[in-house]
């Protein structure tokens, strides 16, 4: 865009924390959104965390309706959504009240002017006006009529007021494209896609932009001098797109689909928060070989994943919290049977209805031990949101390889998080072709396979392979129902062992970060992996001997785990639970493993963890 | 085991019947619900290869076992779950689902409902015999008010749901009813569920010798049975009773049945109410007769077949280019806006 005044120098970063934050009628996962393309299409890592409320339309203007979207980006490599926010963009009062906290003392806050209205301020719980009262002190302040500026923008395209101040969010987009040197080409495109049906939001929209970018072209800004750079990260050269853990689960669970041979997934779900996400969005990629499936209840929903892993088709289905509680007794059965299934559980606050939207990673060890019974199954969880691909495709190979249902934690952060992903070479994927039965000679269902154990899948529609299963204990060698003392004792062993086989057909566990010795080890699984990585990092350049080890697999443990955490002189388990997998590994390894453990239903600052490693 | 290279028309009844030894007590009607399936299927020319039978938990429940069809024996009230996933994994399968009152009705009975609005092709048969068998006689969801069983020794309080009216009300489009002992009767009736395609929900009346013998004397002994029994065909009148001389007819003025005599008070043919299969109204009315002022009804209650849930699910994945050669992941990561290229 042209400019007749000349910007001031920008001042160069490293690595910028931004967190939109408004009402959630203000559109600001939108915004957070748009402004993460346009960062990644400008070369930078970075990791995004929304964080909205549970209540659809909580009342305008209160602190429990603010929605937040945090992007941290840079040009080195970017692991977390930042402990410490740089730039608060506060819509309203409410905003400024919830998020400020996490604001950096000499941080900048957005403040929309207009927004801070008498009514605004009593409603957020503000007592005196805090842009007056002097409780701002420590920060930069911009207070900007974001609201009039808006209006004034959009005042051509002649809409009502209400839909001209809803193009806000854009005009504070617009400013902080600005501010850090973006495009935005590619918003003013999908603005004029996704309006396409109403010219004149679009125009507006556009116009909304425009005008806070110009803003800050314009002479305006410049006494603040906050333009800045963010230098490209290195990466490696290839095709990139930003990807939420929710997408790439959906895309690995199709490729690994794929890898299977097999014709079709069957996805069921039950509408719930965290977890619905991958339920749509699997919805809509039909063509790629998946019928998703609505059912009535959790149970239902497992139920017809078993039922389709019965009749040779992958059997998939995602949940969080409450809904794994109910497909507990139907994992009995998938285990009895000896059926695949990928059960997706995206961990939220808990127990009971908890906190929807809020991330922990307290169902670990209901995945490991929560059912009836000795039933052990596959365990896997993921680190980030673009090990979900290869963590999903892992889960299916498993699955289909040893009949049994694997369990995937994701979180309600994961779910959410989005990140730059390097497309990979499908192509170059793993291929683990199922092998369905169709010998009928000396065939029984409950027939394993010597290496693997895994019992031979034979699906309805083959020909002499007629055979009845269910939850009743088998025989060994017929697979008829049998209630014999040392049977029962030896398919209990098998189907033990079966699950303990699969850590010889996985990788040995690594060290993410320093060496596989020494003074600590972190050991981590899940979302933490960024912030306690970045936290081992930060201990290492301070001179401490601390190790970073990452858990994938959590049902097997890898085969050298016990002995990789007996070289550390200290076990320390950062969890956002009250204390899980250190229960394991102390009783698993008899290692004094130390928990670090925050249940807040928000991520670990790396902070936290550098503290504790110390 | 040996290849079976008989044709499906040369299949004969104990073809359908597998080499587990039948362990229900000794004169338990669901020996002549057994009987009567391998009779329906032999008569359907069913393949066993293409023949899965779901069940859920119970006596009932344990009918897979018997049969050299596929199988699976699930878990409590769940099977109509399962066999959903089992149509829409592979829609070509001819899926049977064998349930109790209080698997179908009581720890199940959310799964009906739904599996019978959404109309999978599955063929129902809920063994009722007002009790809970497998868990020694406790009452159910069918028992009738005062049924005294260990959990209600002075006798049950709580009013039964009637499981046709139910099935109808879940807007179930199949909808018969028959008679463990009715042989004849329930293989025809099995045939007819078989031909629907969609959900058709079946109710056998089960006799429980242990818990419950008796439970339906008051329509199924055998005299009298002409008099209690009202067998429902479309197109006919519903005329009963030994001398075919009773019938039903509208109470003018009321939507309602009420019984009435054959030339009684100048009462014809004519005036009766003749059975339409299609009429949900009629359906609604049917069901809810009950002795001793009206016979039960039997027979094909209601049949007004639908496109089934999982051909119009596979319909749209179809129209949505599932089905075809798998279409190239890549171009999915890749198509979506917002990629870029680091060189
Ligand atoms: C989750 C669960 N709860 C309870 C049971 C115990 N149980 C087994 S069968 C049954 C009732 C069966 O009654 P019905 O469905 O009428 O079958 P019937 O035995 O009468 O044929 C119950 C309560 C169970 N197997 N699973
Ligand atoms: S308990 Fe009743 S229903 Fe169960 S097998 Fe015995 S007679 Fe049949
Ligand atoms: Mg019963």
């Amino acid at each position: 865009m042209a400019s007749t005044t000349t910007s001031p120098a920008r001042e160069s970063r490293d690595s910028v924390v931004i967190r939109f934050a408004g009402d959630s009628g203000d559109g600001m996962q939108v915004t957070g959104g748009r402004f993460t393309i346009e960062t990644a299409l400008a070369g930078n890592d970075l990791t995004t965390f929304p964080d909205y409320p549970a209540e659809i339309r909580a009342p305008a203007g209160t602190t429990y309706g603010v929605s937040a979207f945090q992007i941290h980006f840079g040009a080195v490599d970017v692991m977390t959504p930042g402990d410490q926010v740089d730039v608060l963009v506060a819509m309203n009062p409410a905003a400024l009240k919830v998020d400020l906290k996490d604001l950096r003392v000499g941080g900048t806050v957005v403040v929309d002017l207009g927004a801070f209205t008498e009514r605004n301020l009593a409603k957020a719980g503000f007592k005196t006006n805090p842009l007056e009262d002097g409780s701002l002190a420590q920060y930069q302040v911009l207070k900007l009529d974001v609201t009039k500026l808006t209006l004034d923008a959009v005042k051509e395209s002649g809409l009502h007021s209400r839909e001209a101040h809803r193009c806000r969010n854009m005009w504070a987009l617009g400013l902080m494209l600005w501010m850090y040197g973006r495009d935005r080409e590619a918003t003013v495109g999908w603005l004029k896609q996704k309006f396409a049906g109403r010219p004149e939001l679009a125009q507006a929209n556009v116009a909304a932009l425009n005008a806070g970018h110009a803003y800050g072209e314009t002479a305006e800004m410049s006494e603040y001098g906050v333009g800045y750079t963010v230098r490209r990260a290195p990466v490696a050269a290839g095709v990139y797109r930003t990807v939420s853990g929710t997408e790439a689960i959906a895309w690995g669970l199709l490729a690994g689909l794929r890898a299977a041979g097999l014709e079709r997934m069957i996805f069921a779900g039950y509408p719930i928060t965290p977890a619905s996400v991958l339920l749509h969005t699997l919805a809509g990629l039909g063509r790629y070989g998946v019928i998703t499936f609505q059912a009535e209840d959790e149970i239902s929903a497992i139920g017809a994943a078993v039922g389709a892993a019965y009749a040779g088709a992958l059997g998939v289905t995602s949940t969080s919290g409450p809904g794994m509680a109910l497909k507990t007794e139907m994992l009995g059965l998938a285990i009895a049977t000896e059926l695949p299934l990928v059960v997706v559980n995206s961990q939220r606050a808990g127990p009971s209805t908890g906190m929807p939207t809020k991330a922990e990673q307290s169902d670990l060890l209901q995945a490991v031990h929560g059912r009836n019974a000795d039933a052990p199954l596959a365990v896997l969880a993921a680190a980030t949101a673009t090990d979900c691909f290869d963590v999903a495709i892992e889960a299916v190979r498993l699955a289909t390889k040893y009949m049994t249902p694997v369990i995937l934690l994701s979180d309600a952060f994961l779910a959410h998080a989005a990140e730059p992903w390097r497309i990979p070479d499908l192509d170059r994927l793993p291929r683990f072709p199922v092998r369905f039965r169709t010998e009928p000679a000396g065939f029984h269902p409950f027939l394993r396979d010597p290496e693997t154990l895994a019992r031979a899948w034979a699906r309805p529609g083959t020909p002499g392979l007629e055979h009845r299963i269910g939850g009743l204990e088998k025989d060994y060698d017929t697979g008829h129902i049998s209630y014999d003392p040392e049977n029962h004792a030896r398919m209990t062993r098998a189907r033990a062992e079966k699950i303990a086989g699969i850590a010889n057909d996985i990788p040995l566990q690594t060290v993410a970060v320093g060496t596989d010795h020494g003074a600590v080890a972190v050991v981590g699984w899940g979302s933490t992996y960024g912030a306690i990585h970045q936290a081992v990092r930060r201990a290492r350049h301070d001179g401490v001997d601390a190790s970073h080890i990452h858990l994938r697999y959590l049902s097997p443990f890898p085969r050298n785990l016990g002995e990789l955490l007996k070289r550390f002189d200290r076990v320390l388990v950062p969890e956002l639970n009250n204390g899980q997998l250190v229960q394991l590994l102390r009783a698993t390894y008899l290692v004094p493993a130390e928990g670090l453990n925050k249940v807040q239903g928000k991520p670990f600052k790396v902070s936290e963890i550098a503290e504790a490693i110390r | 085991m040996t290849v079976t290279t008989i044709t499906d028309a040369e299949l004969q009844p104990k073809d359908y019947a597998s080499d587990q030894e039948v362990r229900w007590c000794p004169g338990c009607g669901d020996y002549a619900i057994l009987k009567a399936v391998h009779k329906a299927m032999a008569e359907v020319g069913a393949r066993r290869e293409r023949t899965v039978v779901v069940s859920g938990i119970g006596c009932a429940a344990r009918f897979p076992y018997y049969m050299s069809t596929y199988g699976f024996h699930t878990i409590h009230g769940r099977a109509p779950a399962i066999a959903t996933g089992i149509k829409l994994a592979n829609p070509e399968l001819d899926v049977w689902v064998m349930t109790g009152d209080g698997d179908g009705l009581s720890i199940g009975g959310n799964h009906m409902l739904h599996v019978l609005r959404r109309n999978v092709d599955l063929q129902i048969v809920l063994f009722n015999n007002e009790i809970y068998g497998l868990t020694k006689g406790q009452y159910s969801p069918t028992s009738r008010r005062g049924t005294k069983s260990p959990s209600t020794p002075r006798g049950s309080v709580d009013y039964p749901v009637s499981a046709c009216a139910f099935a109808l009300g879940s807007g179930a489009r199949f909808v018969a009813r028959s008679v463990d002992t009715l042989q004849a009767h329930l293989v025809g009736v099995l045939q007819r569920a078989h031909a629907h395609r969609g959900a058709s929900f079946v109710e056998v009346f089960q006799n429980c010798v242990v818990f419950n013998d008796g439970a339906f004397e008051n329509f199924t002994a055998k005299d009298g049975a002409a008099d209690t029994q009202l067998h429902v065909e479309h197109g006919k009148p519903l005329i009963f009773g030994a001398r075919r001389d009773r019938g039903l007819r509208l109470t003018p003025g009321k939507l309602e049945l009420e019984v009435v005599t054959l030339s009684e008070g100048g009462v014809t043919p004519a005036d009766l109410v003749v059975h339409d299969e299609t009429n949900r109204g009629l359906a609604h009315l049917l069901v809810a007769l009950e002795p001793p002022g009206f016979p039960v009804a039997l027979g094909v209650i209601y049949c007004n077949p639908a496109p089934s849930f999982e051909a119009l699910v596979h319909a749209q994945a179809g129209a949505a280019g599932a089905g075809r050669p798998t279409p190239d992941l890549a171009e999915l990561l890749m198509a979506k806006e917002g990629t870029w290229t680091v060189r």
